[in-house]
């Protein structure tokens, strides 16, 4: 049944941005603090207030207009949309309506390996409103006015996007970027990072679009990818029953797993949107926007090319560690330092990242340095310590974020490569095992095994392992034609 | 006696030590609480505030230190002008216990003038209206006539100026509120260009029109109170970066050789007969000391009162919004939810008048009627500024009469609304168009009721709008009559 249907998404995602200050009022933007700390008589919508624009807030989203194709403005405006609401203490939220600062862009990205195009319709400027925090125990709604005014981009896609995966992997591709270019610190689970699906279905050879339905607020990958599922299987269910898709606002529960309608079209808000008298249009000269063009740093996809075609990583490793800046930036000290990029990536992709996903960890809070991590591959490469043991020493950096020389050294850890003292080892094991000896020269080479584990459990794990293997083939051998 | 004396008179006495700031404060409060009962011009008055500052000022002055070029002046502001820790209620219900947590732009140049705010006026609730018969405190008086209106919407920074119980004062004027009240009550009104003033502090009626300037007993007071208040503000985005001059150097007292201009056409309808006979002496008077007086047309000024009746309710019903009980204000105690407390705060804490207006712009900006009122209210905007634009590559200012009336009776024209806007016919085309606009006292009808005279000028062309009124001034003697309360 779901396969003769087609899904037809559309994203708006909303990014704060990692201003100093305010969009209109010097106050602020700092996460976390206590209620109603960061707020001015400007932002709290106080008689008499006017604003003033954050000019980082027009370079930021320029910025992001650019790294997505987008055109820039050369003239944008800024409009009111009106609606009573306590977290908005203006009745207004001051956006951008008919002149947006960006429009007509796109971004590529890759889905299960297949290229993915998705259009971005415009990307606009525009203040956030304050939480509303709903006190369990007295039943009051208490208003936090800290976020009041926090700038926000608003990056609104065309209706390209087919399914969840390529929803996922278009959201993830816009972090990137905005994390590349270090405007908004991406913080999904505080919010500062997060989206509305616009999401509607049609038979498959259909050419007009259903009936859309927004689900609002979603705030992780998870999310997105449940509310979407959840609300494709709904509507088709619906249709396949002979129901009706009405165009309403969906509020998504993910504790629960379930979707909610919140209002239906015809209770929606007119926000009489009209041009902010209280501040002037905004005029960006060609020589600015260049500036910006200019300066922009690499984006993700040009360093994931980057690394396959000069450093010679897989894709899939390419853009797993592209993805993150601070991944990549991570990898780029580590492999400066010891020069071996693919055992950089291998242990960026397995270790690291588990430990961190263990841990549920960001890169930039790991107690060791990348040039660390460099240096326990130089160790592995210069045979002084086994593989082996530079996942014990792995463990021990992670844990205290010690040099891994240094736990080498405390611990004794150096390989064993001397081959006399190797080859004595060798020699009092096989004089402790008859049996597998005679296990060997009877044909059952799975004996080896055995004694390369016992001497390598006799030196502590640090001797060489080849040179472990080379002596006992040697000793054994003797034995048999001996 | 002080209180009679202007800002120029009484800088000099304060300087020259003949009077000492303090004596002036308790002559303007005697005056105040003389006139007050019948005048009803202050909303709140700040009579311990006024009489620290005395005392600061005096002491600064006796130290031979600089004390400004208001030292020592007692000045009035209007109700809608935010100053810390002090009640500003627009004269609304809704206000009424809104203390400013912070002091407006005008207010902290006053101060840093060296002035003594003596009080905030009454005024038409939230500055819509043409009588101060909007506010919900009380019921400003004319001073020349107590049965009648001083105009509006700043009617109590008129009054107190024209009864003396300040020596000058702020208003605000969105299509006419300084210049109507001040032609209503001989006093000089100045409106200046949209953005010179900051706006910051202010609280809002229609944004992109309201503008602060001053009200004074003369043309030079106007030029010095200007001089203080002008200027770049950087919490103004809409304040203009220009280079403020000395507006009293502007004051050379001749009007040869420039040219005003008359919209003869504009103005001839519904102009009543006495108005247009003080108009027309006035006309022979700049005539008479040299002034060319040309006839000019402007086309679309006839449209500005319409256009004016869609932008500023428009702005007004998002400006007012953010008055909903929540944080600040007047909140009903009648509610059981949300929608409850903003209904009814709304519905309890505003009048007529202002519901009125944000219901228009509300209209005007829904969905499927923004194209037809605010988008073309926009557009003849333009017109009316080109028109202006216009007449202006031939004159140096435009005359004519800042009201079509004299002040009226209370309640004769509060049935008809439309009746009451056509008062600010000749006054709101200046602040579509975003120039500076002055009235000058200009004579008397027959019941002794006063009479302005308005000029327009340039962009910015503050100084040649002075020059011409006050060599006007200078040559009558209009100014000089006082009101016998």
């Amino acid at each position: 049944m779901r396969e003769d249907y087609e899904v037809i998404i559309g994203l708006e995602v909303h990014a704060e941005l990692a201003t100093k200050t305010k969009i209109y009022c010097s106050c602020s933007t700092e996460f976390g603090s206590d209620p109603n700390t960061h707020c001015c008589p400007i932002c709290t919508g106080m008689p008499g207030v006017l604003p003033v624009l954050n000019e980082k807030v027009v370079e930021y989203a320029v910025k992001m207009g650019l790294a997505t194709n987008c055109k820039i403005a050369r003239f944008s405006k800024q409009d009111r949309k009106n609606y009573f609401y306590p977290d908005l203490p203006k009745a207004y939220q001051t956006s951008q309506y008919d002149l947006p600062l960006c429009y007509e862009g796109h971004v590529d990205f890759k889905v299960n390996g297949e290229p993915k195009t998705v259009g971005i319709t415009r990307i606009h400027i525009e203040e956030d409103a304050g939480k509303l925090i709903h006190d369990p125990y007295t039943g009051d709604t208490l208003v936090d006015l800290n976020r009041c005014g926090v700038p926000l981009i608003e990056i609104v896609s065309e209706p390209d996007i087919r399914s969840k995966d390529e929803a996922i992997e278009y959201m993830q591709t816009l972090k990137s970027i905005l994390e590349y270019l270090e405007i908004c610190d991406c913080k999904m689970q505080e919010g500062s990072l997060r989206c509305d699906v616009n999401l509607s279905v049609r038979k498959k050879g259909e050419t007009k679009f259903g009936t859309r339905t927004e689900t609002k607020n979603l705030n992780s990958f998870k999310a997105i990818g449940r509310a979407i599922e959840f609300e494709i299987d709904r509507q088709i269910k619906e249709l396949e029953n002979g129901g009706t898709i009405y165009q309403e606002t969906r509020r998504w529960d993910d504790d629960k797993g379930i979707g909610y309608a919140m209002r239906t079209k015809e209770d929606a808000h007119d926000y009489r949107y009209f041009p902010e008298p209280d501040l002037a249009p905004i005029v960006l000269s060609d020589d600015y926007v260049n500036g910006i063009e200019a300066a922009l740093p690499e984006m993700p996809n040009v360093r994931r090319e980057r690394y396959i075609t000069e450093l010679g990583l897989p894709e899939y490793d390419a853009t797993q560690i592209t993805n993150s800046k601070k991944m990549a930036e991570f990898f780029d000290k580590a492999v400066a330092k010891c020069g071996n990029a693919k055992l950089v990536s291998n242990w960026l992709m397995s270790d690291v990242s588990r430990k961190l996903n263990e841990s549920e960890m960001e890169i930039d809070n790991i107690k060791f340095t990348a040039e660390d991590l460099g240096d326990l591959i130089t160790l592995i490469d210069k045979g002084t310590i086994s593989s082996a043991i530079a996942k014990k020493v792995f463990e021990d950096m992670f844990e205290t974020g010690d040099a891994p020389a240094k736990i080498v050294e405390s611990k004794g850890l150096v390989q064993i490569t001397d081959e006399s003292a190797i080859r004595d080892l060798v020699i009092s094991v096989i004089n402790e095992n008859e049996q597998s000896v005679q296990d060997f020269i009877n044909g059952k080479d799975k004996a080896v095994g055995f004694i390369v584990g016992q001497t390598m459990k006799a030196s502590k794990g640090k001797a060489n392992p080849g040179i472990v293997n080379k002596l006992i083939m040697e000793e054994l051998n003797k034995r048999k034609n001996g | 006696m002080y209180e009679k004396l202007t800002i120029h008179e009484l800088r000099d006495k304060i300087k020259n030590k003949e009077v000492t700031i303090k004596e002036v404060v308790d002559d303007v409060f005697k005056r105040i609480e003389a006139l007050e009962p019948k005048v009803e011009a202050f909303v709140t008055l700040n009579k311990e505030y006024a009489y620290k500052r005395a005392e600061e000022l005096q002491a600064k002055l006796d130290n031979g230190d600089n004390i400004g070029i208001l030292g020592g002046i007692p000045v009035a502001i209007k109700d809608n002008m935010c100053m810390k820790d002090t009640l500003t209620t627009c004269s609304s219900k809704m206000l009424s216990n809104f203390v400013s947590p912070y002091s407006g732009t005008v207010v902290t140049k006053l101060e840093e003038a060296g002035a003594i705010i003596v009080g905030k006026t009454n005024m038409d609730e939230f500055a819509m209206g043409s009588s101060t018969a909007t506010s919900a405190h009380k019921k400003t008086t004319n001073p020349w006539d107590t049965e009648r209106v001083p105009g509006g919407s700043s009617g109590g920074s008129a009054a107190c100026v024209a009864a003396d119980m300040a020596i000058a004062s702020l208003g605000s004027d969105t299509g006419g509120s300084i210049r109507q009240p001040a032609s209503y009550c001989s006093v000089v009104g100045l409106k200046p260009t949209y953005g010179l003033v900051s706006r910051f502090g202010l609280i809002a009626f229609a944004s992109s029109l309201d503008q602060i300037g001053p009200f004074t007993k003369d043309v030079r007071d106007s030029a010095i109170m200007l001089n203080a208040i002008a200027g770049h503000d950087s919490k103004d985005t809409t304040s203009v970066e220009i280079e403020v001059p000395d507006y009293e150097k502007a004051l050379d007292g001749s009007v040869k050789g420039l040219k005003i201009g008359i919209p003869t056409e504009f103005i001839k309808d519904g102009l009543n007969p006495e108005v247009k006979r003080a108009f027309d002496e006035a006309i022979e008077k700049l005539k008479e000391l040299g002034a060319e007086v040309k006839e000019i047309s402007l086309d679309y000024a006839k449209y500005a009162l319409p256009v004016y009746y869609i932008i500023a309710p428009a702005e007004a019903s998002s400006n007012l919004a953010r008055y909903d009980g929540i944080k600040y204000g007047y909140r009903t105690a009648n509610f059981d939810n949300l929608e409850d407390i903003y209904a009814n705060s709304r519905t309890e804490g505003f009048g007529d008048e202002v519901k009125r207006r944000i219901m228009l712009g509300t209209y005007v900006l829904s969905s499927g009627y923004y194209d037809a009122y605010y988008k073309r209210a926009g557009q003849v905007r333009t017109l009316i500024k080109e028109d202006f634009d216009k007449a202006f590559a031939d004159v140096d200012v435009i005359a004519l009469p800042t009201a079509p009336n004299t002040t009226f009776k209370f309640g004769e024209k509060s049935n008809n609304p439309v009746e009451m806007y056509l008062e600010d016919i000749f006054t709101v085309p200046v602040n579509i168009a975003g120039l500076p606009g002055i009235s000058v006292p200009c004579g008397f009808d027959s019941k002794n009721l006063p009479i302005g005279l308005q000029f327009i000028g340039k962009v910015f062309d503050e100084q040649t709008l002075l020059k011409v009124s006050y060599a006007y001034e200078q040559n009558t003697e209009h100014h000089k009559a006082r009101p016998n309360i």
